[in-house]
């Protein structure tokens, strides 16, 4: 319960991203190498120029602890890292909840169809879900990634430009199909095998009618566990993605594009990096104890294992 | 028994070869991905293009094209990249591997030790205080992005703490040979193997207590109980050896995952280079036949350990084993 | 040899406290077989356990006192219980597909229980373990021996179970309905087998079962459970010809006589038993006892003779 409060007021607070931004008058999507801030009465370079070495370059200002003020200071180019922590996180929830129900939406299509018809589909199904599963998820989704970063994707009707939000949503959706719709197949298989099924069958009740009526009901609850633990899931393999440049493509921010920013500020600069990640931390933690309660309350058997990632 | 085996190898044949087929699909047949301008650069003339096709035998058909790449992967090993012509790719990927396998087994070994005393422990003394308290911190320790954890591993051990006693013995970030020093070999690796363990300790100290828990109701126990056992015997020899069958199953997943590139995100942060680092790097620059090449080795690696899995499971479960 | 007195033994749950044994006697003689019947729930196996100090539930409270061969089990502290445990008092249970651990072969599983508690080599237990599978009629013992739990089948698995139960030749074995869960055919051998043993090994006996038929084949001394009570207890042979309390009646009216004219319809008790939530005051077997009369709203205790049942119209028929 607590998990849930935690995470409606990560929520809140990414969604007043722009409320932050507009207060605080920042850009957090320009750099602004030349802006200047009051600090304790004085006005000061958002970007200094560097005193080490020959003097080239700048460093950026460092956090001020100063709501509205460069509060976790600025990144290489002089934007507000706080503004853009809170951009970030509504972009890294939207793309995890995005995935989350694309991934969901087609384990529970195809798991249903391989689990309830069975024989040849179920097997050409199943073997194409083991091939997905016996990839790697990170190179499967760099694989997708590099190719579709670059030009986006365009199959029939469904077209994704490149740079799109919804490239990574699309591609973390797709790869993770497996991990729910092998455990949706065999919940189904077994269903289609208990007594109150068998009866319908031989009732002839229409086999539309059965899938939709009493097996759908009781994959419902499998999928309701899933969502939390799919999340967060799909919020770790986002920001690994955004880490590696082929996640989130800027001007867009996201928690993983922060943080890659952040690696080369590390040593001068840390809270670049670190506070994304704690909020990271903080979010995805919140989702799995949702997910563990939402598991012990709808699930006690527990079926639904999901732990590699 | 044996048909099994050859059963299983035939599968693994066929779900290996359609893993090729898939990345081959993805790199050279993704609808507006054309390799031949990723080769050129942008805004290159359609004569170059065209060139490039011909250069790189991308004017012939997809399945020509395929055949060709797997030949020069499997058998020929002579394929050669497309940004640094003439560098052989194969090599350059079996070069990486002894770094992956030193990363991720000293990892394995970090992660197995802990997850086992953590999980044992918290079912031990389940529901108390010491119970709830390993839960959390392995509930914490899954939450955390490992490259992130690295980073901050990097600043306290590279940075911010590093002129102090506790960690001034931290060589810098890279890889050094075991044939060159296995004192260096291992201080080099310290770090990064906690860093990637973290995640594992947490997950599977969570796994194991559960089963644990599970297998401690069964009826095996009370019977064990009635033999006059003590308690530490009959959960270390009846309920941990019969949970270590789904133990040792996720164990092999992982393990094969891990070397083939998931352990990518450690890699890059503490510039290990081994197959991840170098997929990455060739993320960079787009070299397609390097990435070909590291991912489909990667997955094989991954199906062979899925094999090997099974037929562990057979030695360690003795209602799989066929009278 | 083993004798309870006024065993109580109560679970906190969250809808109120569950008693599940309220107020239990008895005592079980050297090298005798005492049959305890009763339905589920009516406490036969909950007192046995509780015998066995086998209750580890953190919400149960055990009251009264066991005392065998003189000594006190009740709080006795778990280091020392664990001394009898297998070796004093053993233990078979209903479920012989579960009650062995799947990984282990079966002589494996013997020889652990010798080795816990007798100090002999691990071949020397191994060759016991042999003799054991012998004794209790496994073929081919020495070849048995590496066999996995799940390679034998049921009838198998109790006769090694039976065999590990007697591997440290206790004085008191309990048996939790061992025949439930096999074959009719099985179930007699499983029964020759333990009334045999019982006389080699000089072992006494209580056989827990729901079984009246089991009963008749195997008990010296009947002891009939209701609702967490004893409600009659006496030799088999007068219980069976002469039931005083009307639950031990009624019980053996559900089952079709081997003689005489066969009735139309067996008699079933009608009701159910009942909640150990909120037992009824008086006599538990009130509300479902035909005979029922004023007394009854009163507890009715069971008598000092050898044969007795807890009901105030006992010396009346």
């Amino acid at each position: 319960m607590t998990a849930l409060i935690f995470f409606i007021l990560i929520l809140a607070s990414c969604l007043s991203a722009p409320l932050y931004a507009n207060w605080a008058g920042v850009n957090p999507f320009t750099s602004t190498l030349d802006a200047t801030i009051m600090l304790d009465g004085k006005q000061t370079a958002v970007m200094e120029q560097s005193t080490e070495g020959l003097g080239l370059g700048y460093n950026p200002i460092g956090p001020t602890w100063q709501l509205g003020n460069y509060f976790l200071g600025a990144d290489n180019q002089g934007r507000d890292v706080m503004a853009r922590l809170l951009y970030g996180g509504w972009t890294s929830i939207i793309i995890a909840s995005g995935a989350t129900i694309l991934t969901l939406l087609f384990a529970t299509v195809l798991g249903l169809t391989a689990g309830f018809f069975g024989g040849v589909t179920d097997m050409i199904l199943s073997r194409i879900l083991d091939i997905l599963w016996a990839f790697p998820v990170y190179l499967l989704a760099i694989s997708l990634s590099i190719v579709m970063i670059a030009h986006g994707i365009d199959i029939g009707p469904f077209t994704i430009e490149s740079g799109s939000l919804w490239l990574p949503v699309f591609i973390i959706g797709v790869i993770y199909i497996p991990y729910v719709a092998r455990p949706i197949r065999g919940q189904v298989l077994s269903l289609r095998e208990s007594e109150f099924v068998l009866a319908a069958i031989s009732l002839g009740v229409p086999s539309h009618r059965i899938l939709f009526r009493d097996i759908l009901p009781n994959v419902t609850t499998t999928l309701i566990v899933f969502v939390p633990l799919m999340m967060a899931l799909n919020m770790l393999t986002e920001s690994a993605l955004s880490f590696l440049s082929i996640g989130v493509q800027p001007p867009d921010a996201s928690w993983g594009t922060i943080i890659q920013d952040g690696q080369g500020l590390l040593y001068s600069r840390p809270w670049v990096a670190l506070a994304p990640g704690i909020a990271i931390v903080i979010t995805v933690l919140a989702l799995n104890v949702l997910g563990d309660g939402l598991r012990d309350a709808l699930d006690p058997r527990s079926k639904v294992k999901l732990g590699r990632g | 028994m044996f048909l099994a085996i050859i059963q299983r190898l035939w599968q693994m044949l066929f779900v290996m070869f359609g893993i090729s087929v898939l990345v081959f699909l993805i790199f050279f047949a993704t609808p507006g991905a054309d390799p031949a301008s990723r080769i050129a650069g942008r805004g290159a003339s359609a004569e170059i293009l065209e060139a490039v096709r011909k250069s790189f035998g991308l004017d012939q058909p997809i399945y020509v094209q395929y055949f060709t790449m797997m030949k020069k992967i499997f058998i020929t090993g002579d394929l050669t990249s497309f940004v640094n012509r003439g560098w052989k790719v194969v090599p350059a990927v079996l070069d990486t591997i002894p770094v992956t396998i030193s990363l991720v087994m000293g990892a394995a070994i970090l992660w197995v030790v802990f997850s086992m005393i953590i999980g044992t422990v918290a079912a031990a003394t389940k529901d108390s205080w010491l119970d709830r308290s390993l839960m959390i911190l392995g509930l914490i320790g899954i939450s955390m992005p490992v490259f992130w954890l690295g980073e901050v591993m990097n600043l306290v051990t590279q940075s911010r703490f590093h002129d102090t006693w506790m960690f001034s013995w931290v060589p810098p970030l890279g890889y050094k040979n075991f044939t060159d020093g296995p004192k260096a070999w291992f201080l080099t690796l310290v770090i990064p193997w906690f860093t990637l363990a973290i995640l594992y300790i947490g997950l599977y100290g969570r796994v194991l207590r559960a089963n644990l828990i599970e297998a401690m109701q069964e009826d095996f126990v009370r019977t064990a109980r009635a033999k006059g056992l003590s308690e530490t015997r009959i959960l270390l020899r009846h309920a941990l050896r019969t949970s270590l069958i789904s133990f040792v199953t996720l164990f092999g997943l992982d393990f094969g995952a891990l070397v083939g590139g998931s352990a990518l995100l450690t890699e890059v942060v503490f510039n290990l280079h081994g197959i991840g680092k170098l997929t990455y790097d060739a993320l960079l620059n787009l070299d397609l036949p390097i990435i070909m090449t590291t991912v489909i080795f990667a997955s094989f690696f991954v199906v062979m350990a899925n094999a090997l899995v099974d037929v562990l499971y057979i030695v360690l479960d003795p209602r799989v084993r066929k009278a | 040899m083993l004798e309870v007195r006024d065993l109580r033994v109560s679970f906190s749950s969250e809808q109120g406290l569950m008693r599940a044994i309220d107020g239990v006697s008895f005592t079980v003689g050297e090298g005798e077989i005492l049959g305890l019947v009763g339905e589920s729930g009516s406490g036969k196996t909950v007192s046995l356990l509780a015998v066995m100090g086998l209750i580890n539930d953190p919400n149960a409270v055990i009251e009264g006192s066991i005392k065998f061969k003189g000594r006190e089990l009740v709080g006795m502290p778990n280091a020392e219980m664990r001394k009898l445990r297998g070796r004093e008092i053993a233990m078979i249970f209903q479920d012989p597909m579960t009650a062995l651990t799947p990984v282990y072969t079966i002589g494996w599983q013997i020889a652990e229980q010798i080795l816990q508690h007798q100090n002999i080599s691990k071949s020397a237990a191994r060759q016991k373990a042999i003799d054991l599978l012998a004794e209790v009629n496994i073929p081919n013992p020495a070849d048995a021996i590496d066999r996995y739990p799940h390679q034998l089948s049921g009838g198998m698995r109790q006769r090694a179970v039976i065999a590990m139960a007697l591997s440290c030749n206790p004085s008191l074995l309990v048996a939790d309905e061992p025949t439930t869960a096999l074959d009719v055919t099985v179930q007699a051998q499983i029964l020759d087998l333990v009334r045999k043993l019982q006389r080699n090994h000089k072992s006494a006996v209580v056989f827990i079962t729901h079984d009246m038929g089991v009963i008749a084949e195997i008990a010296d001394r009947v002891m009939v459970m209701y609702g967490g009570r004893i409600v009659e207890r006496g030799l088999r042979n007068e219980l069976f010809l002469n039931p005083k309390h009307p639950y031990t009646k009624a019980l053996l009216d559900s089952i079709p006589p081997l003689e005489g004219e066969k009735p139309k319809r067996l008699r079933a008790i009608s009701g159910s038993p009942p909640s150990l939530l909120n037992r009824p005051t008086g006599c538990c077997f009130g509300p479902r006892c035909v005979f029922r009369f004023d007394a009854c709203s009163a507890q009715p205790e069971l008598g000092k003779l050898e044969h007795s049942a807890a009901c105030f119209l006992e010396g009346a028929r």
